[in-house]
């Protein structure tokens, strides 16, 4: 019997060419004739643009073309639409390079394309742009207040959707029940997703056939290539190729459709020559697509035994200057359905209100609307617990919905359809030590050492499906996914897949499951994805949904090939189909093994068709396009412990244990990297990173010397442990990981800190949890403290 | 982003660059390239020609000449983080040059690139004060002797003067023990507040201060035996990641806790 490829830690295939720098990113790519594009852009948050003169970059040697709004609107060239319509929802046109006014720093006025980077970039300082300065606004709060700066005249009040969900009703009265209401005003700040390739452009046209082909750091190159080609430049489908090679990362912000991919497919026909455009680092954190900006007030109903009522919340969703592709859906369908988290509300209503801003736009950024939901959820459950004198475990185990009432029918809207919270939440507790770590914490205290424990027991949904429902909700796009498994006359299989792979290492993973499902060699699968012109059309990775549709959409075409194949091996065997079995990767009459045909023969014969079934299609391929039933649920505990210093306010994470429940889980390696990564950045948001915006509207932590990113000496080892809960509905149970870790990490380290600082009377404060802001805290208390004595 | 186009020129001798410097009053010394390129690719300089002084054979290295330690200026980050002369002479430099950004910023930094840049928040000011070292500069008239306290004269602003260059540090090696606590900031990793404490084999205290103010100085109070309110906030900088309050706070923190350990 061949191996189980399924559960194998299984080293990552694609590991030694990203290692030993032999990978094919977009910016590796270089082809003949190629000449660069450098963007010239706004430095004020708010302006209209009054004139620009090029004449002096025009003159610089190097120079081929300065391009403007104005070019791209004279030649047709539409705005870039956003891919989530919610009812009476307000839209500003989105040009790729501003024809009049600018809206937020780092926004293109112009685009330089020359024969060398070096020129572009010299030529980008010599152009004169006159503004007219506008006042900007660039919170979400202030924008709404009464006589806020207006940044679109399309959205009075700079109100681009007003959005709620839950029973208000049903909610007041749980509320009018309740002995004790607690309320938390939150604030889930802006993030940069700072992937670590920054992205890359590079286009090229040819005159015969009108013909577009664009390499693009792109997550989801079909959702690109319908917006480009449909949408924004009106590029037939067949006439325009997006092809989305190695990518360094992405966490949503590569999901998104961005100017630069129109500016350089634009320019590279009217110069006809390739053009590449390559972010500098600074440019990315004005230009990718920020994450989170909520401000939030929440109020929970509860009962003095520790039952939880109702959850009211009212969020203020900051969604920057711009639409960008998914932003509608992020703080709405994909925030407002999880406010249930894992217990047993009665009711809840959530209000969400997105407004514009002078700001970079905000969309998905890894766990996109489930880690702002589950940090208000956790928060506020945490906050119960406090003020009702319990522990902050034990209310979660009294108000978890219990393994037999699932299929549960939340109060907005989710049907979860499985789950099983106590045993991962007990493993994550036992693996800590709890109790004694409890005791060693009241210990410490009387030392005057602080450390705090964090308790977060989410739950994520993600696989966003089927597509019928997210069709009704507002998306612009389908949400199944397709495969097509090929395999060649020598037995070797190709496995195109619509998920795209930005680091997750699905090239091992899909191939794992391949091998088990054909029964053969893992070597001898291949992935491809990440190019329109060769797969069927996909919708990409995003949302944690690569292993439960991407991957149930192969396992359904492996058992189409499989079905095939039994059909021509009995044919060869002169055997019955029904009495056929697929054993150690050979098919065989049941029971007779010396009656067989190897994966080999049958491929062979598939593709010569000698010896062939009368009534079936030679060749050996299948597509499978697979549609799920509904989303996936995955969940766990979380269990952070950080160390305050009570001298300088410094907050380290110390110890961190998480128990993921993600089903059956295909390489364990693959799922704890996933883990890891996801947790630095949950921790990151925690502790470390900070996006700010000054009063004049500038981005001041636009560098790494600002904006902290974790680093390894942030991180500790994590302890992890998984509990197995298949999903009910898809062919291998699969469920996502690619988020968990950071939808569960943030809530996890504020949890703790906050704990950490009960002593210091501190009640909640905001993220992230940098030293001064904490040694403020301590220091206000001590002095009220020593003001008493 | 890209730098702005330029000349480079890479000198073997200290006359040579000196010479060079004179007929490029644009150009500007490349040492390590680490605070320089950054700047340069900012835009934030752009001068004309770089000329490498890096390998100028006379300025690499830590030697002892009677009871003086002499450092040529282009020795590097790593060379003073591994010199068993400074760690048991003078283990305060090693301490913090392990502290210095990352192995490849160390390869590469100099001490003499780091002194002459003068940041606010280099590691070295604090210890150059508290060690009494002197800066031996060099022109095409001659070379001149400065101490460090006369050497510090503001934000990214030294004794060294246009057509000069910084060619050796002089260190007493009298140090009985010393200690430098920084407090570093979590993206940059500079420090927000850095102390150096030195006890000499006279008796006497020199303490001093990096990264808190436009510029390093001296820990008078500290030296004459204060151990709290060191420094005035009025006189320290303040940014998103601290206020001028809580870095005089540090000081106190960071002086106490380098006091502890000489
Ligand atoms: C990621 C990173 C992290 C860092 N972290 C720290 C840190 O934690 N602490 C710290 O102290 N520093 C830090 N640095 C700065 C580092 O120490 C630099 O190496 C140092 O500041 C400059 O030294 P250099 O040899 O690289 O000089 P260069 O960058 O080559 O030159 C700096 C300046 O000094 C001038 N100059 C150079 N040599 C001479 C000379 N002989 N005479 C006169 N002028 C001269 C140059 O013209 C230039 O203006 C960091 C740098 C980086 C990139």
């Amino acid at each position: 019997m061949a191996e189980k490829m399924f559960g194998k830690a299984l080293k990552r295939v694609e590991d030694p060419r990203f290692i030993t720098g032999t990978g094919n990113y977009t910016d590796d790519i270089a082809v003949h004739g190629m000449v660069h594009a450098a963007m010239v852009r706004s430095p004020y948050p708010h302006a209209k643009i009054k004139s620009i003169d090029s004449s002096a970059a025009l003159a610089l040697p190097g120079v081929i073309a300065i391009l403007t709004g104005k070019d791209l609107v004279g030649a047709g060239i539409n705005p870039i639409p956003t891919g989530w319509l919610l009812p009476d929802l307000k839209i500003s046109a989105h040009h790729a390079i501003q024809p009049e006014e600018v809206n937020h720093v780092g926004d293109i006025v112009a685009a330089i394309i020359a024969e060398t980077r070096a020129i572009a970039e010299d030529a980008v300082a010599l152009v004169d742009v006159d503004y007219d300065v506008l006042e900007s606004v660039s919170l979400g709060s202030t924008a709404l207040a009464a006589g806020a700066v207006q940044v679109h005249p399309e959205a009075p009040g700079n109100l681009a959707f007003d959005w709620t969900i839950g029973d208000a009703a049903a909610t007041d009265a749980e509320f009018a029940k309740a002995d004790k209401i607690v309320k938390l005003e939150l604030r889930n700040h802006r993030l940069v997703p700072n992937a670590i390739e920054p992205r890359a452009s590079l286009a090229e046209y040819k005159r015969a056939g009108d013909e577009y082909t664009l390499h693009t750091t792109s997550q989801n190159p079909h959702i690109h290539r319908v917006m480009i080609g449909a949408f924004v430049m009106g590029i037939p489908e067949h006439k325009l190729r997006i092809v989305s090679p190695d990518v360094g990362g992405g966490f949503g912000s590569k999901i998104f459709q961005y100017p630069e991919e129109v500016i350089v497919l634009f320019a590279a026909k009217k110069v006809n020559r390739p053009v590449k455009w390559t972010a500098r680092r600074s440019e990315s954190f004005v230009s990718d697509a920020h994450g989170r900006d909520h401000e939030t007030v929440a109020e929970a109903a509860v009962m003095n035994d520790g039952t939880l009522l109702a959850l009211r919340v009212n969020t203020i969703a900051n969604l920057g200057a711009y639409l960008t592709t998914f932003a509608p859906a992020v703080p709405t369908y994909l925030y407002g359905t999880l406010l249930n988290g894992t217990y047993k509300w009665k009711a809840i209503h959530a209000h969400v209100r997105g407004v514009y801003t002078n700001t970079v736009g905000v969309d998905a950024y890894r766990g996109a609307g489930r880690p702002e939901a589950t940090y208000v959820v956790e928060r506020i459950v945490s906050t119960v617990a406090r003020e009702l004198g319990m522990d902050p475990v034990d209310i979660r185990r009294k108000n978890f919905i219990q393994p037999s009432e699932f299929p549960y029918q939340t109060p907005v809207a989710l049907q979860y359809d499985s789950g099983n919270y106590e045993p991962a939440m007990d493993m994550a507790l036992e693996k800590l030590g709890y109790k004694a770590l409890r005791a060693k914490q009241a210990e410490m205290r009387k030392q005057g050492k602080y450390i705090g424990i964090g308790v977060c027991t989410y739950l994520e949904a993600c696989g966003l499906a089927p597509s019928a429902l997210v069709g009704s909700l507002g998306a612009q796009a389908g949400q199944w996914e397709s495969a097509l498994v090929r395999v060649a006359a020598t037995g070797v299989v190709e496995v195109l897949t619509g998920s795209h792979s930005h680091g997750q290492g699905h090239e091992t993973a899909f191939a794992q499951v391949v091998a088990d499902e054909l029964q053969v060699p893992v070597e001898h699968v291949v992935l491809v994805h990440g190019d329109t012109a060769r797969l069927p059309h996909g919708w990409g990775s995003y949302g944690s949904r690569s292993a439960p549709v991407g991957l149930s959409a192969i396992t359904m075409a492996c058992r189409k090939i499989t079905d095939k194949a039994k059909k021509i091996a009995a044919h060869l065997l002169e055997a019955s189909v029904e009495d056929m079995e697929h054993v150690d990767g050979k098919y065989q009459v049941k029971g007779v093994p010396e009656r067989s045909k190897s994966f080999f023969e049958v491929a062979l014969m598939a593709h010569l068709a000698h010896n062939y079934p009368a009534d079936l299609e030679p060749g050996l391929e299948a597509t499978h396009f697979y549609d799920p039933k509904n989303f996936v649920y995955p969940f766990g505990t979380h269990l952070a412990v950080v160390e305050v210093d009570a001298d300088t306010g410094r907050t380290k994470l110390i110890r961190y244990v998480c128990v993921d429940d993600c089903g059956p889980i295909v390489n364990p390696l693959i799922v704890e990297g996933q883990v890891h990564g996801g947790v630095a950045q949950g921790m990151g948001q925690a502790l470390l990173e900070n996006t700010v915006y000054d009063a004049s509207g500038q981005l001041v932590s636009g560098s790494y010397l600002e904006y902290t990113m974790p680093r390894a000496d942030d991180m500790v080892q994590l302890e992890i442990g998984h509990t197995v809960t298949p999903s009910p509905h898809n062919p291998l149970g699969l469920k996502g990981i690619g988020e968990a870790g950071t939808i569960a990490s943030t809530a996890a380290v504020a949890n703790a800190v906050i704990d950490a600082l009960e002593p210091f009377g501190v009640r909640h404060m905001d993220m992230p949890f940098t030293s001064e802001k904490v040694w403020q805290v301590i220091h206000a208390s001590q002095l009220a403290q020593a003001a008493d004595d | 982003m890209y730098t702005a186009e330029f000349d480079y020129k890479k000198v073997s001798s200290v006359a040579d660059a000196l010479a060079a410097l004179k007929a490029h009053p644009d150009a500007k010394l490349l040492a390590g390239g680490h605070s320089l390129i950054p700047t340069m690719k900012l835009r934030l300089a752009s001068p004309s020609a770089l000329i490498d002084v890096s390998s100028i054979p006379g300025l690499k290295g830590i030697r002892l000449e009677g009871d003086v330690i002499v450092i040529g200026a282009m020795t590097t980050h790593r060379d003073i983080e591994h010199s068993s002369l400074l760690k048991d002479k003078c283990p305060i430099l090693p301490e913090q040059a392990a502290l210095i950004g990352d192995p490849m910023v160390r390869n590469k930094g100099t001490i003499g690139g780091s002194l002459a840049h003068a940041d606010p928040a280099a590691d070295y000011p604090a210890s150059m004060l508290a060690l009494g070292a002197k800066m031996k500069i060099e022109s095409s008239s001659g070379a001149r002797v400065v101490t460090a306290d006369d050497f510090f004269v503001g934000m990214f602003q030294t004794a060294v003067a246009e057509g000069e260059m910084l060619t050796e540090i002089h260190i007493p090696a009298n140090t009985k023990s010393s200690a430098y606590e920084k407090f570093a900031h979590p993206a940059s990793r500079y420090a927000i507040v850095g102390v150096a404490v030195v006890k000499h084999a006279d008796g006497t205290t020199r303490a001093a201060l990096t990264g808190a103010g436009a510029s390093a100085v001296r820990l008078p109070k500290l030296e004459a035996g204060s151990i709290s309110s060191l420094v005035s906030a009025a006189d320290l900088l303040s940014d998103n990641f601290a206020s001028a309050e809580y870095r005089a706070h540090l000081v106190d923190v960071m002086a106490k806790k380098a006091l502890a350990r000489v």
